[in-house]
Formats: C-alpha cells, structure tokens, sequence
C-alpha cells in the first residue's frame, strides 16, 4: 500500500489529494446523504411542508406492487442481456482463437460497438425496427410477423434487450479471446492427440479454465444492464408501453424528474446504491479469488 | 490450430464473418439512411444499398440548423461541446487521479486511508443513482448550462486513482532512494520519473475516459436547457422525438453518425492502447 521509502509528512500531500476528495465531497458524498436524508421525508401535495417519516418511505415502496414489479423486471432484462451478448460473444471467441492468423483482424471489426454511446445504440435499433418504416420490422411483417413495440410489452422488452446486448458483445468477446488466448497451447494438443474432437476439447478443457472469465464478464454485464443502459430505454421506449420496459434506474429518473415524487425516487436511489455495493463487494471478492488461478 | 481439416477452417472463417455481419448491420443501415434523400426515406421498403446523397445530407446536417422543427443548435456547435466535455473529463480525471494516487502511495500523512477510502466510495455512487441531489448541487452552485457543470461532477475517479496507485506501486523504491540521493524533491521526482514512466497508462486511460465522457447521456440530459450547450449524443434523442411528426431520417442517421466516429475510431486506431485501458481499469 505505502512505499517503504516514501517522502516526509508535510503540507504537499493534502493538496494533492485536495481536488479529488473534494470533487467527491461536493458531488458524491453530499448528493449521497442528501439523497438518505430525503429517503426518510415526505413532502405534502403542494411542496410546503416536510415531515420525517423514518422507513415509511421504504416500506410503501417495498409494498408497491409496481415497484416490485420492476425490480422483477430489472432482474429479467440483465440476466437476459448478459446471456445474449456472453453466449455470442464465447461462440465468436470460441472460433477467433481458432484461427492463426487474422484473429486480429476479427477483433478489430469486433470491438468497435463498444464505443457507441447507449442512446446511439437505442437510435439505431429503434430505426430499424420502426413499426411503419423499419427494415426489419417491414421484414418480419413480409414472414407474417408483426412488429410493434409500442404497443407490444414483449416486443419492446426484446427490443431493448437485443440493442443492450449488441452493445456489450466487443467487451465480452475481447475479454473471453484473451481468456482463451491464455491457455496453454500444449493442454489443448494433449487433449487433441488422445482423440479429442473440437466440440469436445472446447466443453471440457477451454469453457471450464475461463470460468474465471465467465464469472467476472457476469457482474460487469449485470452492472452494465442495470446503470448503464438508461439512455437505450429512454431513446427506444420511454420506459413504456405501459411500464413494460421500465428498469429501477429507468424508475427512479421518471419519479424524481417527470414524477417530482422526492421522497420515493430518493428512497429508490438508496436502494439502488445498497444493490452496486453488493455488487462492487462481489467484483472484488472475484478478483481477489482470481489471483490464485 | 491443433488438427489441419479444411471443411473446418471454413465453418470457422464462415461463423466469424457471419458474426461480424451481424454486428455491423445496424451501422450498415444507418450509413444508408445518411446516404439517401428525404423523400426516399419516407418509402416502404426503405433502401438497403447506399444512395448517392451523402454529402449533400452530410453538408446539410454539419452546417444547417439541425433537424428543422427542433430546437437544437447546429450539429457542428454540439460536436464542440462534445469534443470540450469529453477533453475536460478525460484530462481532468486523470489529473487529479495521478496526482492523489502520488500522494497516497508516496507520502505517509495522518487522514491518509481515510482519504483512501473516500475516493473508493464514488466507485460505488455512479451519476445514475443520485441524480436528483446532485443535480440540486449543480444548480446551486449555478453550473447548470456551464461546460464545469457538464465535466466537473463527473471527474472524481476511483478506477483512474486505483490504476495509478497500482502503476507506482511497481516502480522500484531504489528510484526514490536514487532520486532524494541527488536532491530531488516530490515534485520533481513527480515530474522526471513518475509521469514519464506512468506515460503509456495515461494514454491508454486517456482513450477510455475520452470514450466515456464523450457518450455522456443522462448527465448532460439533466443539466443542459440552453440548446446551445447541447452535446451531440443528447440532440439524437431531440431529434428521435421530433420524427415522430416529420420524419427526417436521413438528417437523423446522419447526425447518429457524426455522434459516434469520433469515439470509433479513437477505439480502431488505438486498439492497443484501449484494450489496455479496458482491461487495466476494470479490475
């Protein structure tokens, strides 16, 4: 942590920790108590007057049925997005580290999604899928499918999942190919001189030696999907139709911008703060496992 | 690989390509909208092969005033205001990051953890959880529409200052020892050793943080309603509500464009760099 040999105690250490601590002073640690302190009040219908109510703000959210209902919905959409994106992305790694030479050159037209701002993201989907004018949407509808995610939940949950998705492929497909690319080349040739097929060498010895990778690529996907994905579902549904697409960190914007319900949407954002330190605990629980591999 | 079998080798490169097909095509459709005109655009089936209007569509969204019907500002002031917020952010991040990461591992000083700890802490308050009090920050200290307002909240970092203190903590204490040997004081043996061995890494951080700050949504969102502050990520949202009533896809797939080649190829021309970045950050 400290260097053995460091430099005497004097004023120079506090000014050079003095710009971060107080940017996080000002802009985290204070809008995070404020946040706790409003989490405990309520504010009568005109914004007049404010009462200390302990839990309570807690406790109606907890028994508020639309609430839990996305949360439940949260849950859906992370585990569906970390599926999708994970499972394209180890088939394509699985083949990249196949090949000798040119497994750059797939990587490069690979991991460029990876920069594209969520919003962006949602705009390129939602053209595409554009219930009158979209390109697949008019596709789906020549195979007598039809398409309409303003109206259908279902369709504009898929639809946010797969833009969700496409978006986080670069990052799971890079992390996965040099997990992969790590593996000692002579265990594979083994497993290949006793009589191992492709499918087999990669369900028995490559998929469980990146299970570490699995593992961290599973958290970062699970954060991702729940913080990062709020301007996909602003640019595509607006959390609709009828709340069908409406994630906590969705929820907790409409509350306190569109809502002004203070209390409740401060209440959701302790809530959420609670879920990334479960979270960030987790990530480095991992990673701390992950020294001894 | 392992075994020579050709029909092998082929399934491989067709999966891969199929792959990268797939991912590509909604940038595919999009460089196609840009690419035709706005009548066009209005006919079902709309196009899958380019047309020959790119740059007069190109020339009409960087110069004119944006989509007409909205009230956003021309597209080449809000690419401005992207490229200033995104500077700021990256440079300032890594600034104040480089220079706590100096003073916790080099200096032995009382309140030292508990600083640690507190820059930790923003680790696990991202923007998206405390918007409104921080917003209520931000306005009382009259940042809102300001290019402060747009960086500054968003510069504290606790991976950048993890990542450095990880850098120096690899440096050899023989360096140090060597350095106040011949009368170096901390800043000079800052600016002479630290920063030029730390020189990759901060590029490499450099192009992630530009990355993030440039695709800044929901803050920028928030705190800007002069449209002149306006950044190009956000005005694409602007602009999707105003397709609603007259559609104008070939402005708006233009401006999506525009939006996301900076940050694009910053990622293609510096591949190593960024993977870097990425790999070092995150754990």
């Amino acid at each position: 942590m400290l260097k053995r040999v460091h430099f005497p105690a004097s004023i120079l250490p506090y000014l050079l920790v003095a710009p971060q601590v107080i940017i996080t002073l000002v802009f985290f640690i204070w809008p995070a108590s404020q946040a706790l302190w409003q989490s405990m009040l309520v504010q009568d219908a005109f914004g007049l007057s404010t009462q200390f109510v302990w839990f309570e703000n807690f406790q109606a959210l907890l028994a508020d049925p639309l609430y839990l209902a996305s949360f439940k919905r949260t849950a859906f959409f992370s585990v569906a997005v970390a599926l999708l994106s994970m499972s394209y992305a180890l088939v394509l790694a699985g083949f990249a580290d196949r090949v000798v030479r040119g497994a750059m050159t797939y990587r490069t037209l690979l991991i460029w999604p990876y920069a594209v701002a969520p919003v962006l993201a949602g705009a390129l989907w939602v053209f595409m899928f554009n219930p009158t004018l979209g390109i697949l949407s008019y596709g789906l509808e020549l195979v007598g499918y039809d398409w309409n995610h303003k109206v259908n939940g279902g369709q504009a949950m898929a639809l946010v999942i797969m833009a969700a998705a496409w978006k986080q492929v670069a990052y799971n497909f890079l992390f996965y190919l040099a997990a992969m690319q790590s593996i000692p080349r002579s265990v594979v040739e083994a497993a290949a001189i006793d009589g191992a097929g492709p499918m087999k060498r990669f369900w028995t010895i490559i998929f469980p030696l990146i299970s570490p990778t699995t593992f961290f690529l599973l958290v970062i996907n699970a954060v991702y999907a729940f913080f990062d994905t709020f301007g996909i579902i602003h640019a595509i549904t607006q959390g609709g139709p009828s709340n069908a697409t409406t994630i906590l960190v969705y929820k907790v914007f409409n509350d306190g911008f569109v809502g002004l319900d203070l209390g409740s949407s401060a209440a959701q954002s302790v809530i959420l703060m609670v879920l990334v330190i479960a979270m960030t605990v987790v990530q480095f629980k991992f990673i701390e496992r992950k020294v001894e591999y | 690989m392992v075994e020579n079998r050709r029909i092998l080798d082929l399934v491989t490169h067709l999966v891969l390509i199929l792959g990268v097909a797939l991912i590509a095509l909604p940038i595919w459709i999009t460089f196609v909208a840009a690419s035709h005109d706005e009548v066009r655009m209005t006919q079902v089936p709309l196009p899958l092969l380019p047309g020959d209007q790119f740059f007069v569509n190109l020339k009409a969204t960087l110069l004119g005033s944006g989509l007409s019907g909205t009230e956003t500002a021309p597209v080449w002031q809000l690419m401005l205001n992207s490229l200033i917020m995104a500077l700021s952010i990256a440079i300032g991040k890594i600034a104040i990051s480089i220079i706590s990461a100096f003073a916790i591992v080099y200096f032995r000083f009382p309140f030292r953890m508990g600083f640690f700890w507190m820059i930790f802490i923003t680790l696990m308050l991202p923007v998206e959880v405390r918007i409104v009090p921080t917003f209520e920050v931000v306005s009382r200290l009259g940042m809102l529409n300001t290019y402060a307002g747009l960086s500054i909240p968003l510069i504290a970092s606790a991976t950048a200052t993890f990542m450095f203190r990880q850098v120096f903590l690899t440096i050899p204490d023989e360096m140090l020892e060597s350095a106040r040997v011949d009368g170096a004081g901390p800043m000079r043996f800052f600016r002479d050793i630290l920063l030029p061995l730390s020189r990759t890494n901060i590029a490499a951080l450099f192009v992630i943080m530009f990355i993030y700050g440039w695709n800044q949504y929901l803050w920028p969102l928030l705190i800007t309603t002069d449209s002149n502050m306006g950044t190009i990520v956000v005005s694409i949202k602007q602009m999707l509500e105003a397709a609603e009533q007259s559609p104008q896809w070939n402005i708006i797939m233009m401006t999506a464009l525009l939006a996301m080649l900076p940050p694009i190829l910053v990622v293609i021309f510096m591949q190593k760099l960024f993977v870097k970045g990425l790999t070092e950050t995150d754990k």
